[in-house]
């Protein structure tokens, strides 16, 4: 091995490289096709926040941590008798349900709708409602939109949903 | 004869009276209502306090008995009515039931509304092994359905038949009443429109026989109603100290 030129190093060096390279390639492109749930559509809130936040905290904030502000209101609600509306579950339903082509409410834990979707993917059951209004029953106190304009960014969030999926697809 | 049967009587007397449940009418001039506010709102974002106690007079003399009115409030309400279509009778949810008491003796019959009597010191908090069933700082005793494990060890320490269990699966829940297959339920006195500084729903439905307040509130109209006639609790001699009180019985 000693007696090897540099180059000629460097040159067999690219030529184990190279196969694996391909492959890697080839196998990124054929994951991304196949990638379980990487069709996943979500229907749109009904209602945003207001018109630079989405939701009641940033969009990135709630997809991690939703749980934690529902589980302290609840508490909050149930024992102190605390009712702000903010992280209220039922202005989460008043916000996340669809309606259908009559414009009647699809219950929000229907398999495709907004928790379940998501809450198959991860796995996670959820028994909120079990008990809890599965839609709309009076209007909402939370801020009204701050425009309708909803419609041209209607597929936002499945597809920023789509490209979290594809980015994380190659770690799985 | 006639001694043994009235001394029969006296000793059954005896017992209701402890027992708070009617012997016979107690005939009451209609009650003088104060027109004074019960609640005033507390601000949403601020916890409730043992400031006040709230509590209901029910004035059984003016119960017909055929009237359901605070019953089907409740159920329109809180949304228990028709909602276990395959449960039976005994099984059903009875936030708060007609009750119909007879003397045995004199045949004299009354209706009157039975519900959680909001005690003081509730059994069914002392049984619960979870803690879900509690007592809320204003006097509210209330199931946390989130903690409720279905064991129902408060439905039996209850001397009032209070509560229910939810036997099969619900839909179309109201938002402010959640409830579902699993838990045990009760009268919350509304505690949703209690919070907002209304009435609950049965003492709206019926004004003339149901009072609501603050019993810390010497002014509220229920404790001028209670310091000018007469008011029991049933079953007093348990010393529950119970939110809801009687009278005519």
């Amino acid at each position: 091995m000693s007696h090897r030129s540099p180059a000629s190093r460097i040159l067999a060096l690219l030529l184990l490289l190279l196969p694996l390279a391909a492959t890697a390639d080839s196998e990124g492109e054929a994951e991304k096709e196949a990638l379980p749930f990487s069709d996943l559509s979500f229907p749109e809130p009904a209602r945003h926040f207001s018109a630079e936040q989405k939701c009641v905290q940033p969009v990135e904030e709630m997809r991690k941590n939703h749980m934690n502000y529902i589980l302290h209101q609840r508490d909050e609600t149930v024992h102190e008798g605390i009712r702000t509306r903010r992280y209220a579950l039922e202005e989460c339903v008043n916000c996340h349900t669809a309606q259908d082509d009559k414009g009647k409410y699809i219950p929000i834990n229907a398999p495709d709708q907004f928790c379940y979707s998501c809450h198959s993917y991860a796995s996670v059951k959820i028994d909120c409602f079990e008990c809890h209004a599965t839609k709309p029953v009076r209007p909402s106190t939370l801020q009204t939109p701050a425009s309708t304009t909803s419609s041209t960014n209607s597929d936002k969030l499945s597809n920023d949903i789509r490209q979290l999926l594809a980015s994380e697809g190659p770690a799985q | 004869m006639s001694e043994p049967s009235t001394l029969a009587d006296a000793a059954r007397r005896n017992f209701l009276a402890k027992a708070g449940v009617a012997t016979g009418a107690a005939v009451m001039a209609p009650g003088l209502f104060l027109s004074v506010s019960t609640a005033s709102a507390r601000p949403a974002d601020q916890p409730v306090t043992s400031e006040k106690r709230w509590g209901i007079l029910v004035d059984t003399t003016k119960c017909a008995s055929d009237c359901n009115d605070c019953v089907t409030a409740c159920e329109n309400e809180n949304g228990w009515g028709s909602s276990e279509p395959n449960s039976s009778a005994e099984q059903k949810a009875h936030w708060i039931r007609s009750v119909k008491i007879r003397n045995k003796s004199t045949g004299f019959t009354k209706t009157l509304p039975m519900m959680c009597q909001h005690c003081e010191h509730p059994p069914c908090v002392d049984v619960c092994p979870t803690g879900a069933s509690f007592r809320r700082a204003d006097g509210i005793v209330l199931v946390d359905k989130h903690i409720c494990i279905g064991c129902r060890y408060c439905m039996m320490a209850c001397p009032y038949k209070a509560r229910s269990f939810v036997h099969e699966a619900l839909h179309d829940q109201k938002p402010w009443a959640p409830r579902g297959k699993g838990t045990v339920e009760s009268c919350t006195m509304c505690d949703h429109l209690v919070d907002k500084g209304e009435k609950p729903a049965c003492v709206q439905a019926c004004s003339s026989a149901l009072t609501f307040g603050d019993l810390y509130d010497e002014n509220s109209e229920i404790s001028q109603a209670m310091k000018a006639k007469d008011s029991v609790e049933i079953r007093a001699d348990l010393d529950l100290n119970t939110g809801v009180r009687y009278r005519g019985i």
